[in-house]
């Protein structure tokens, strides 16, 4: 049948695929593969670097910058004395090799030689951060920053209890006590703890040595445990935050309403009916 | 004796190196020994000689971190370790994979695998892929991306530090090389072998080949976890070139004849032989 054709034609139906067509082929399928992979590739590690509630070693950068940095050697680990830094293991759902602490099982004891830091091969965890006159300084650590819950303390049910303040290593300083009549019983205080949060390391000492089931007092990162109040507000009392004020400029917003004067923008009220 | 000595020489060696690396690594996390400290991603011996994963470099400079100088000396370090030795001498004397993939390899020969799946579907230039995908998520994501998947690195740290679901990837990469793809993990897609196959091109110590020697028994070519490097078995005397032989020396000690050797590369020889080379 086939030895009827043309001779032309005949030659077209043997002839192998070009290699040119082969190749394109197989460049597209390798392109797919790694867009494919890719995909569910950075799927991952984007949900991987959001998870936020974590506890890292002292002069740790920023968590950003932390988990650009930090190569994942283990080496803060092997340092720590207290066996308080662990490695994120398969399973422990936070970024992969990455070393974190929970205050509740063991704190960070605060050691003054700090031996976790100066060991870091990457600068992940910053000497400079943990320094102060070009000394180490662990109490200028900022690990997290320990928060109260109200509702479960129970020196806020006017129990007394001060575990947490005395355990604290800056005692009377990141935590303090103050008094308050409890007005139940009339002839009782309450001595309520009270974190500040300048002072406050995050070494969990607190969360550590708190007295109810679920401590009542723990740690979070600090960018978890603060709010933000903005930088236009300005505290006057505060001669430092008033310097702001010096050099800056204004900026008026004008809408329709501003085309009138006060007064008649007060009484025309026809746009409120 | 003597004979069970020749064919496990270089197995034997490697175990103990792979082995032993593995137990200072520990014993620097468990009973403070300074000899080895880290985990194979960096390391310091002795608490001097910073050392530190070539390709883990290669991400977190491409994720934008700011690289310290003692992260730097140490890759370059290694780089120029593995430059002399052979690039992949990692792979088959250094990561502990190695014994999970070689396990799963022992057990394909065993059963006889390979006579059922004669092809293997498969590119060995996946491992280059990842590298250049792993490169470019770093950038977009700002954080070493292979570091967080990483089996190897799982692994590794998992032996030293503990494991958690860490033998999940232990058993999976064990899996796959027996049952879907020949030496799936460190033949095709593992991009740190990759990147010491790319820096093991212009290493020193090479496997050479007698072709005068060989009888053609193909031994070596069965045992060989990168077969392809061996394309001169009985054609020509010339030696392994290429970047992703692992300088085990599985080849060798199975030769009966002699035909394979390691011997140090002879750069001032090449040049010469080229146009003799293109007259035959």
């Amino acid at each position: 049948m086939s030895n009827r054709l043309p001779e032309k034609e005949r030659q077209m139906r043997k002839q192998p695929v070009s290699d040119r067509r082969a190749f394109l082929l197989n460049a597209a399928r390798a392109v797919g593969l790694a867009a494919m992979g890719g995909l569910v590739w950075s799927a991952y590690v984007d949900e991987v670097k959001a998870s936020e509630l974590l506890l890292r070693p002292p002069g740790a950068l920023n968590e950003e910058a932390f988990l650009r940095t930090c190569i994942k050697c283990g080496m803060c680990v092997e340092a720590c004395p207290y066996d308080t830094l662990m490695l994120a293991k398969p399973g422990d759902q936070k970024p992969l090799g990455t070393p974190y602490f929970i205050p509740r099982d063991i704190p960070c004891y605060m050691c003054t030689d700090i031996p976790c830091v100066p060991v870091c091969p990457t600068g992940a965890l910053d000497v400079e951060s943990v320094s102060s006159d070009d000394k180490l300084d662990i109490n200028s650590a900022d690990m997290g920053l320990a928060v109260i819950d109200h509702e479960s303390c129970i020196a806020f049910w006017g129990i007394q209890c001060d575990a947490c303040y005395r355990a604290c290593p800056l005692l009377d300083v990141a935590i303090t006590v103050e008094y308050e009549k409890n007005a139940r019983t009339g002839k009782h205080a309450f001595l309520k703890p009270v974190v500040h949060a300048d002072a406050c390391t995050g070494c969990g000492l607190c969360e550590h040595a708190c007295v109810t089931e679920k401590a009542a007092i723990f740690v979070l990162p600090r960018e978890v445990a603060m709010g933000r109040a903005g930088t236009h507000y300005i505290r006057g009392w505060d001669q430092n935050d008033e310097q702001r004020l010096e050099g800056a400029s204004s900026r008026t917003t004008t809408t329709e309403i501003s085309k009138k004067s006060a007064v008649d923008s007060l009484n025309d009220t026809g746009d409120l009916y | 004796m003597h004979r069970l000595y020749n064919t496990y020489r270089f197995l034997i060696l490697r175990r103990l190196t792979q082995i032993g690396l593995l137990l200072l690594y520990m014993a620097g996390n468990y009973w403070g020994w300074t000899v080895l400290m880290g985990n194979l991603s960096a390391s310091s011996v002795l608490g001097v000689i910073p050392l530190s994963d070539p390709y883990a470099v290669l991400q977190m400079f491409a994720a934008g971190a700011m690289l310290s100088s003692n992260i730097l000396i140490g890759a370059a370090i290694i780089t120029l370790f593995y430059l002399l030795i052979g690039g992949r001498a990692f792979c088959s004397w250094v990561c502990p994979v190695n014994m999970i993939t070689d396990a799963a390899n022992a057990l394909r020969r065993t059963f006889e695998f390979d006579k059922i799946q004669k092809k293997q579907p498969a590119s060995r230039h996946i491992r280059y892929w990842i590298i250049g995908l792993s490169l470019i998520i770093s950038a977009a994501f700002g954080v070493a991306a292979f570091e967080f998947i990483s089996p190897v690195a799982m692994v590794h740290r998992g032996i030293i530090f503990g494991i958690g679901f860490g033998w999940a990837a232990m058993l999976v990469i064990f899996l796959f090389d027996l049952f879907v793809l020949k030496n799936g993990w460190c033949g095709h897609i593992c991009p740190i072998g990759g990147v010491y196959s790319l820096v093991g091109r212009f290493s020193f110590v090479r496997v050479h080949h007698n072709e005068a020697h060989c009888t053609l028994c193909m031994k070596c070519k069965v045992v060989c976890p990168e077969s392809q490097v061996l394309h001169m078995i009985g054609k020509k005397s010339m030696p392994v070139l290429s970047g992703e032989c692992t300088n085990c020396g599985r080849c060798v000690e199975v030769c009966d004849d002699e035909a394979l050797e390691f011997s140090i590369r002879k750069f001032l020889e090449a040049p010469a032989s080229q146009p003799l080379e293109e007259k035959i």
